[in-house]
C-alpha cells in the first residue's frame, strides 16, 4: 500500500516538469501573439472580416483557457471525478450565454 | 471454523463505496476548486451581461481607438500594445507561481521563495499597469457614469454602458489580483518561517497558485471581450 501511494506521487510530479511548463508558457505566448497578428494585421488589411476575427478569438481563448486549467491549474492529472465535476459544472454559463445573448438581440430588435 | 467472509461482511474498497476518496485531493484544495466554480460563475455572469448589453445597443466604443495609448510613452496610435505588455506580466507571472508549485513538490525551499517573489513582483507590475490605464482613461473623460464628450447622440448610450461595465469588470478583477498579491505574501512569510518545512508539505503554495492561475485565466476572457472583440 505505502509501495504503490509512493509510486502515484512519483507519477504525479512526472507530469509537471519545468520543460512542460516552459512549453505550455511557450503555447500561450504563441496564441496571444497570433491574436495581435488578426487584430493588428489580418483586421485592418482586410483580409480577414470582423466576425471571423471575433470567432477566431473567442476559439483560441478557450484554447488559451484549456492550456491554464489542464497544465497550470493542474487539473487535466486529477481524477476523473474531480475533473467531471467541474468541467460538466460549467455548462449552467453556457446556458446563461444562450440566454442573455438572445435576451440582447431580443432588445436590439425592440427597444433601439 | 471457515474463514470465509459472506459477501455482504466484505469491506468494500471502491471509491464510491466510502473505502477511500473518490477525488483523492486534499479537503483544502477541494474547496479552493469549489470556490474557484463559484467565482467563474460571478466573473461569467459579469461578462455575460456585458454580452447582452453591446448585443442590445446600436453603437459600441472601437476598442482600438479607446486603447491606443501607452500611458507615459505615447497619447495615442498604439492600439493593444499596452494591454499586450499586461496580458504578457500576468502570463509570466502564472509561470512563476508554477514554478513556485513545481520547486514545492520537491521541497526546494530556496527556489519556492524565489519564485513566489517573482510572482508578487509580477502581480504588483500589473497593478501598477492597471492603475496607469485607469488613470489614462479617466482623463480622457471614462468613469463610472462618464463618458468623453466626444460621443455624440445614439453613441452616447453604448458609451455609458461601455465605461460602467469596463471599470466594474476590470475592477473586480483587479481586485482579484491584488487580494492574489496579499495571499501570495502571507504564503511566502509562511515559506520563510518554515511552517512548510516543519509541516513537510508545501500543498498551500499549491492552493494559493490555484487561486493565482484562476486569476490569470479570468483577465485572458476579460482581455478578449474586451480589448479584442
Amino acid at each position: 500500500m505505502a509501495a504503490e501511494h509512493t509510486h502515484e506521487h512519483a507519477a504525479e510530479h512526472a507530469t509537471m516538469t519545468k520543460g512542460k511548463i516552459w512549453q505550455v508558457f511557450f503555447y500561450l505566448l504563441g496564441i496571444t501573439a497570433l491574436e495581435f497578428f488578426i487584430a493588428l494585421y489580418l483586421i485592418p488589411k482586410g483580409m480577414v472580416s470582423h466576425g471571423i476575427g471575433n470567432f477566431a478569438y473567442i476559439v483560441l481563448t478557450l484554447v488559451k483557457a484549456f492550456y491554464i486549467v489542464a497544465y497550470f491549474m493542474h487539473l487535466k492529472f486529477e481524477k476523473f471525478a474531480l475533473k467531471t465535476g467541474i468541467v460538466v459544472s460549467l455548462i449552467f454559463i453556457v446556458y446563461f450565454i444562450i440566454l442573455m445573448l438572445t435576451e440582447g438581440s431580443y432588445m436590439y430588435l425592440h427597444m433601439n | 471454523m471457515s474463514t470465509t467472509v459472506s459477501p455482504l461482511d466484505r469491506v468494500k474498497t471502491g471509491a464510491w463505496n466510502g473505502g477511500k476518496s473518490p477525488f483523492e485531493v486534499e479537503y483544502g484544495k477541494l474547496m479552493m476548486w469549489f470556490f474557484l466554480l463559484s467565482d467563474a460563475f460571478t466573473f461569467s455572469a459579469f461578462l455575460i451581461y456585458y454580452g447582452a448589453q453591446r448585443f442590445s445597443k446600436v453603437s459600441w466604443p472601437d476598442p482600438d481607438v479607446v486603447f491606443q495609448s501607452i500611458p507615459g510613452v505615447a497619447d495615442h496610435g498604439y492600439p493593444l500594445v499596452f494591454v499586450g505588455i499586461m496580458t504578457f506580466i500576468l502570463i509570466m507571472s502564472s509561470v512563476t507561481m508554477v514554478l513556485a508549485v513545481e520547486a514545492g513538490h520537491r521541497n526546494a525551499k530556496k527556489e519556492v521563495v524565489t519564485w513566489m517573489i517573482w510572482t508578487i513582483i509580477g502581480g504588483l507590475m500589473f497593478l501598477g499597469c492597471q492603475a496607469l490605464e485607469w488613470t489614462h482613461l479617466h482623463h480622457e473623460g471614462y468613469w463610472w457614469g462618464s463618458f468623453p464628450a466626444s460621443y455624440t447622440g445614439v453613441d452616447t448610450i453604448g458609451a455609458l454602458q461601455f465605461a460602467n461595465l469596463f471599470f466594474t469588470i476590470t475592477g473586480f478583477h483587479g481586485f482579484h489580483v491584488f487580494t492574489g498579491v496579499l495571499i501570495n505574501i502571507i504564503i511566502l512569510c509562511m515559506v520563510l518561517f518554515n511552517v512548510f518545512e516543519k509541516r513537510g508539505s508545501y500543498l498551500m503554495v499549491e492552493k494559493v497558485g490555484l487561486y493565482w492561475h484562476f486569476v490569470d485565466l479570468v483577465w485572458v476572457f476579460v482581455f478578449t471581450f474586451f480589448y479584442l472583440v
